[in-house]
């Protein structure tokens, strides 16, 4: 693109990793490393179908634009783990997303979560997007090549989620009496599936170097939840945490109806290309 | 997309400018787009943000989705002051005529270069 | 003054008028502070905020596959395609606000049943290859009606337009992608694509409105430089467009009397259901009322949400020290 014929409406690809371009690569990812990436891609997955749901439905068109980027952002990194992970198994990305059982999906119980009002699915994003940049910030210096490199892309776009969610439980939080309620309640009920996240879980010990150890990001992630909260004017909700699972396929009662509905036309034509 | 409504034929009237409630609705923000370093900002729109923080966010979200921009700036629409377009011809009517203003103005002399 | 603001003190300014005038005559622009004629910001706002109406509620049936697309790629595809969608709408919001109707009026106007949008949305979306149909029909209508609206004679418009036809073009793309896969594919595929194609093909012919003799607020438009070709001008230009690509999908128009006529050098096609067009533009379509009930909804239960930003602003911009924003 010369600097000439640039102007306020150019549209140009950029040239970032796309889940095309690691389809394409010889890099085969051991198994473990492909099934710790089966669970960040899992997360991914799930959380930008439930954030699919807000397009047209926001409280303002210009919060459609916002979570349908943030939502864009997810399925990008889902296709491109995904991708990575079926490598090592031969599949393809919509093998693993459309052709698994629930029990085989990695996913935390989190991203799971039913959208609920605004407040709970800021509540939601809020939680979600400090810890995939706590996670992405440091899966950069994986020693698998691939996963660095999904992640350095990842954390970038993350770290604008982050702030989109802060900006919104300031607002929420400090706005009216009514969507102080709404936010308060949507942290607590958001907050029994937090401990899981940080929980580590037998493959993060033969992932080794090519993963991140989930316990090693709760200082920074409660650190990072404080400074907002207290901005905010709230407590860390104190409710105790859920059992998880998820990284073990036991999931909460809500992703089977889900996956019924992401998987439904692609089981009615099993083998079809779309 | 659109349909039959960009005819603007369909039979349907204006939207009357009647009353309706005031519910203190988000404020207009207009949209000034940088899409090169090297390059002047260029207006590309408006949109509605309850302040500044949200207002650049939003432009971000809305104005360079397809990588058309490497900074913003947004305005408050209401703090833009305008030449009145009443006194157009008072306005920008010193300009006409001076064409000594114009490299085209003066003749070229033969033979002489980088001029 | 604001960029926004309306003079309407000049509204029967002779002098005003002379200008206006001659920028039409002269295929120049009208900009938001200028003078114009009530009928021209009227006939305007009603178009511009319409289109609006039409990007907005065009997201929702789409929308409605976003969670049951079936490939991942297409999912991510139809996500941007629905965002897009949603951003046309604010661009021709924004346009629109310039004759001097703020965006919560068109909105409340939206929601009451009180504004028009385009009917096809109207309709519902029942399988899959609808998705291919929509990008590959309606958006191909829609791009159509949109790429002489670039040179509308209100500048605003007309910008905006440039904006939204270089988005347009890939929603068609992606939609004609979608049918040719499904027309390669299976045999149920195949006859899904068919299938939508037959129910879509004489509701987009009908997006051009009117036939010609029936579209009274036409001439106006042409004259004004706001519409540049007639409604039966641009659908035998689509239709004849349509003709050569539906080949290369190997399936067929629902429509036996699509020909070329040398005498008119127009496309000619089939009778149009008129009387349907009218009923469902009456608000009889099978979705009508689901797509207005989805809109007033979301801004309705939105509300709380608007309100809190706004107290919050309020309070912000009322304390002493704010950190100024970057
Ligand atoms: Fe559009
Ligand atoms: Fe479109």
């Amino acid at each position: 693109m010369s600097e000439a014929n640039a102007s306020a409406t150019r549209i140009t690809p950029g040239n970032a990793l796309r889940p095309e371009d690691i389809a394409l690569q010889d890099a085969k990812p051991a198994d473990a490393v492909a099934r710790y990436a089966l669970g960040l891609g899992d997360d991914a997955l799930i959380l930008a179908q439930r954030l699919g749901w807000w397009i047209s439905r926001a409280p303002e068109l210009e919060e459609d634009v916002a979570l349908a980027n943030i939502a864009l952002d997810e399925i990008g990194h889902a296709r491109s783990f995904l991708t990575y992970a079926g490598r090592a198994w031969d599949k393809t990305e919509d093998d693993l997303a459309y052709f698994r059982r629930e029990p085989e999906f990695r996913s935390v119980h989190l991203v799971e979560q039913p959208n609920g009002d605004f407040a709970r699915t800021i509540a939601r994003q809020f939680v979600v997007a400090l810890y995939q940049w706590e996670l992405y910030s440091r899966l950069v210096h994986s020693s698998d090549p691939t996963l660095a490199a999904i992640a350095a892309k990842a954390v970038k776009e993350v770290d604008y989620h982050r702030d989109h969610a802060t900006q919104w439980v300031l607002r929420l939080a400090l706005g009216t009496e009514e969507s102080r309620r709404r936010m308060i309640a949507g942290l607590r009920l958001t907050w029994p599936y937090v401990e899981e996240l940080f929980t580590d879980y037998p493959l993060i010990d033969e992932v080794g170097d090519a993963g991140v150890r989930p316990s090693e990001l709760r200082e920074s992630f409660d650190s990072a939840v404080r400074t907002v909260l207290t901005e905010a004017e709230l407590e860390v909700p104190a409710v105790p945490g859920a059992v998880g699972g998820g990284r073990l396929g036991r999931h909460s009662e809500h992703l089977g109806y889900l996956l019924a509905e992401m998987q439904v036309l692609a089981r009615e034509h099993p083998g079809a290309s779309w | 997309m659109t349909g039959g409504s960009t005819t603007g034929d369909d039979g349907a009237t204006a939207p009357s400018s009647g009353l309706h409630e005031e519910r203190a609705a988000w404020p207009l923000w207009e949209v000034f787009v940088r899409s090169s370093r090297g390059l002047s900002h260029v207006h590309a729109g408006s949109l509605h943000a309850p302040d500044a923080e949200m207002a650049v966010r939003n432009a971000r979200d809305l104005y360079t989705r397809r990588n058309e921009g490497v900074s913003l700036w947004v305005v408050p629409a209401s703090a833009i002051i305008t030449s009145d377009p009443d006194a157009k011809d008072a306005f920008f009517e010193s300009p006409q005529g001076k064409d000594y203003r114009h490299a085209t103005y003066y003749t070229k002399s033969e033979g002489v270069k980088h001029l | 003054m604001t960029a926004t603001a309306i003079d309407t003190r000049a509204d029967h300014d002779a002098a005003g008028e002379k200008v206006f005038n001659d920028i039409i005559a002269r295929d120049s622009r009208i900009e938001p502070r200028d003078w114009m004629p009530a009928d021209y910001r009227k006939s305007l706002t009603r178009q511009i905020s319409q289109h609006a109406h039409s990007e907005i509620i065009g997201m929702q049936p789409e929308a409605n596959w976003i969670t049951r697309a079936p490939s991942l790629k297409r999912k991510a595809v139809l996500m941007a395609k629905v965002q897009d969608e949603a951003g046309h709408g604010l661009y021709l919001y924004s346009a629109a606000e310039t004759l001097g109707t703020p965006r919560e009026k068109m909105t409340e106007d939206l929601i009451a049943g009180k504004a028009r949008y385009s009917s096809i949305f109207n309709y519902p979306v029942l399988t899959w290859a609808d998705i291919g149909a929509i990008g590959w029909l309606v958006d191909g209508a829609a791009i159509c009606n949109q790429v002489p609206l670039c040179r509308a004679s209100y500048g605003p418009y007309g910008r905006a337009m440039v904006r939204i036809c270089k988005e347009e073009s890939f929603h068609q793309r992606q939609g004609f992608e979608i049918l040719l896969e499904l027309a390669n594919g299976t045999p149920e595929q195949r006859a899904m694509a068919q299938d939508a194609v037959n129910r879509w093909y004489a509701p987009s012919l009908m997006m051009f409105g009117p036939p010609d003799e029936d579209s009274p607020n036409s001439q106006k438009s042409m004259e004004w430089n706001i519409k540049r070709f007639s409604n039966d001008e641009l659908r035998s230009r689509f239709v004849g467009m349509m003709v050569e690509q539906i080949k290369v999908l190997g399936l067929d128009l629902p429509d036996k009397d699509v020909r070329f006529d040398e005498g008119t050098g127009r496309w000619q096609y089939g009778p149009l259901d008129w009387n349907e067009f009218k009923e469902v533009l009456a608000g009889r379509g099978p979705c009508n009322a689901q797509r207005l009930e989805r809109r007033r909804e979301a801004h309705e239960e939105g509300a709380w949400v608007r309100d809190a930003a706004s107290a919050y602003a309020a309070r912000q911009a009322a304390k002493p020290t704010t950190t100024k924003a970057a």
